[in-house]
């Protein structure tokens, strides 16, 4: 049995070193998935860092990150395994004549023709596997349903060749956006961690540790200006990610001071709706031209 | 009691609170709870949050609960010691006036810890109810707040910030929320105390609010309305999602043989998977009437907001709201509108749909007929909003008949619980004869009615 992490802690000193700036309660839920190895589901809204969570346990831990990138139509064939019919195939073709059927027919059902897909792939790793199964909530619901032999038992039913169950559990990440919501089913095996903006004081150290070399106060300025943006009532508030480009932006331009013209020439970073841009313009008072 | 009883207590009172936990899920938080160290009162809470708690929304509900069972200190703690109730109306008593001192003090500085201190002593001091019949709660977090009146220090605290440099806006909205800050500890502290007293069970039920959107319209306050506002388009995202998904699963049109057969040569000739032609979508025009004299008008707001959120989804929308006349207001929903700008014209509208200022469904609907009459027809579907309260005045019901008869469908969506339709001036049950009533109180309630009403059918 791998331990992942020593103790919540031990979690949240590791994550840091890896870049990755938690707080108590991710640090503490990041330490359960792994003790109790129990699949993770993180919620939140767009760009506050769920996929960098589950990269950085992956760096944190030496672990392999294997990504299950979830999208409409998605198919047991794209996420479990696939028999590699052309191969089997030209096998059948090549050994016309000269074999029995009952051995061509064993022959072509071995690994050799088994394309593995993510998360059979993380299930038959041997080494230390952190599986990501990103936006799981775009998935049609039968795969949910495939999901769930994979979350709670770790193995998967190949008619074939047998069931083949995990030697060493993954530590498995779901991250979600909310646009569904996931059936009972999968919540229950799962733990779960809602991430939302960091306070200010977080947000602060995240883009200071994201952006090298720049100054504290625009740091600062900037982190105050995104808190506020985050009151308004807008349709995409900014996250981290928002700021954190801001911030490279601000880079970019070697501005020093995050005066208001500043802020109203690059507000486009943070706001990607013209009716937001207005509004912030309106409520923060800028001058726009 | 024990631990596990209290385990057992309080996963029953999130069950009882509306969170659906389940038995394995509570042995997730023992075996959870086993390998974390119970020193710190947030290890425990976010212990039990990972496993328990599977809903973002349901959170507030969760640390409501949490806080009940789990109470930060048992009467008035440590520190607390020799807080006598102050007893008598010493509403201008020094001990009072001390204590709004340290109170204006806290609230500059922004100091949590001070903050919550002072709240516990808000609540002993000064919330204490003593003499109170058995059964009945001894504390009040509205009698220590009526007699410190944290809301009468803002306009110091707002002239301290504003020396401190901060400009006049940022000071105000600071202030407030320091205040608003104070307000909820004194309340979440006197749950605890009555907690104490009568048992957390018993407490749990009687306190706890429901979740955003299992709140009524009607019951809600002023934060909470905008609270809501925020989730409307979050809700009309996730409605959109679905509807694409739901689309895409009976899309299957006639048979696409040119994709069929391109397909089929991976397969050596053998066209193992068809490919269909898309079907064309299915869009409805819609025609929505709704109320906005002041009892209903949030609601009318809501629902519009979210049929305009979903536009794409139908193909014509146009809004019509009236109080005893009726005002087109189709052209405030631009794409793309900022959502305060459109409450605003929208509350502007209200005034011009007033011709008395009473509400009068029956000359409402006749002065629709009238001018906007043509906006109906077989294409169309006819979405009434209001709680069908007409003073008394004639309810012109041939005419409502008239026009839904002309539409596709017709709804009517009431934001009252359905015990209360036709009762007083009610005239739900009476247009409930003549148009299908719904009832709509909540957020989820409403999300789902307009699911229902986009969602494709098989049969159309």
């Amino acid at each position: 049995m791998t331990t992942w992490f020593e103790s919540p802690g031990d979690a949240s000193a590791r994550l840091r070193a890896a870049g990755y700036l938690t707080d108590d309660a991710t640090a503490l839920t990041a330490y359960l998935a792994g003790a109790l190895e129990k699949p993770l589901l993180i919620e939140g809204p767009a760009g506050v860092g769920k996929t960098e969570l589950a990269k950085a346990v992956a760096r944190a831990t030496g672990a392999e990150l294997v990504r299950l990138q979830c999208y409409e139509g998605l198919d047991e064939a794209r996420a479990l395994y696939e028999w590699n019919y052309k191969k089997q195939l030209l096998r059948i073709q090549a050994s016309q004549g000269d074999a029995a059927w009952s051995e061509v027919h064993d022959d072509i059902f071995t690994e050799e023709f088994l394309l593995t897909r993510p998360l059979l792939s993380a299930i038959r790793r041997d080494e230390p596997t952190v599986l990501l199964i990103d936006e799981v909530d775009k998935t049609d619901v039968e795969v949910e349903g495939l999901l769930l032999e994979v979350l709670s038992d770790f193995q998967v039913t190949i008619p074939e060749l047998g069931t083949v169950s995990a030697t060493r559990r993954p530590f498995v990440v779901l991250t979600s956006n909310a646009s569904r919501e996931l059936s009972e089913a999968v919540k229950r095996r799962c733990l779960f961690l809602h991430l939302g903006y960091p306070d200010a004081e977080r947000e602060r150290a995240i883009v200071a540790g994201q952006v090298p070399g720049i100054d504290d106060r625009v740091v600062a300025q900037l982190v105050d200006v995104v808190v506020r943006l985050r009151e308004l009532e807008l349709k995409k508030a900014p996250s981290i990610a928002e700021s954190v480009d801001w911030a490279r932006t601000l880079v970019a331009l070697q501005v020093g001071d995050l005066d208001e013209a500043t802020v109203a020439r690059t507000l486009g970073v943070v706001l990607k709706h013209a009716s937001d841009q207005q509004r912030a313009a309106r409520e923060l008072k800028l001058a726009t031209g | 009691m024990s631990l596990l009883d209290t385990h057992i207590g309080f996963v029953e009172a999130l069950r009882s609170a509306g969170l659906p936990v389940s038995l394995a899920e509570g042995l997730d938080a023992i075996s959870a709870l086993e390998r974390v160290r119970w020193h710190d009162r947030e290890t425990v809470r976010a212990a039990y949050a990972a496993t328990l708690v599977k809903r973002q929304p349901q959170r507030v509900t969760f640390d409501a609960v949490f806080d009940i069972w789990f109470p930060r200190l048992v009467g008035s703690g440590v520190a607390g010691d020799g807080l006598e109730p102050v007893a008598g109306p010493q509403d201008t008593g020094a001990a009072l006036e001390r204590f709004r001192e340290a109170l204006a003090e806290a609230l500059a500085s922004g100091d949590a810890q001070a903050l919550q201190d002072l709240a516990v002593e808000a609540v002993a001091r000064f919330g204490a109810m003593p003499g109170r019949g058995p059964g009945l709660s001894s504390w009040s977090a509205y009698t220590s707040l009526q007699r410190v009146a944290p809301s009468e220090l803002v306009e110091g605290l707002v002239r301290g910030l504003l020396a401190g440099g901060m400009d006049p806006e940022q000071a105000e909205r600071v202030a407030g929320r320091r205040v608003g800050e104070f307000t909820r500890l004194v309340e979440g502290d006197a749950r605890r105390r009555i907690a104490e007293e009568k048992g957390a069970e018993h407490v749990v039920g009687a306190t706890v609010r429901p979740t955003i959107d299992r709140l009524d319209f009607t019951a809600a306050r002023r934060s909470d309305l905008e609270e809501m506002r925020r989730e409307i388009y979050p809700l009309a995202r996730r409605l959109a999602a679905r509807l694409t998904k739901e689309q895409h699963a009976r899309r299957r049109g006639p048979l696409d043989v040119r994709r069929t057969v391109r397909a089929s040569i991976a397969t050596g000739g053998v066209p193992l998977e068809t490919h269909h032609r898309p079907k064309r979508p299915h869009r409805t025009d819609l025609v929505v009437l709704c109320d906005v004299s002041g009892s209903v008008a949030s609601f009318a707001q809501f629902t519009l907001l979210l049929v305009f959120a979903l536009r794409e989804a139908f193909g014509n929308v146009r809004a019509f709201t009236f109080v005893d006349d009726v005002v087109e207001v189709s052209d405030t929903f631009r794409p793309g509108a900022d959502v305060v700008e459109v409450m605003e014209s929208l509350a502007a509208s209200a005034s011009q749909a007033a011709l008395w200022g009473r509400t009068n469904y029956g000359r409402a609907l006749t002065r629709f007929a009238e001018e906007h009459g043509d906006a109906i027809g077989p294409r169309s579907s006819l979405l009434v909003l209001g709680d069908g309260r007409s003073n008394y005045s004639d309810l012109a019901l041939p005419v409502l008949a008239d026009l839904a008869g002309r539409a596709r469908h017709a709804w009517w969506l009431n934001p009252e619980h359905r015990r209360h339709w036709g009762t007083g001036d009610s005239a739900a049950d009476r247009y409930g004869e003549v148009v299908p009533m719904v009832e709509c109180r909540n957020l989820a309630q409403l999300g789902e009615f307009v699911h229902e009403v986009v969602r494709p059918h098989p049969t159309r």
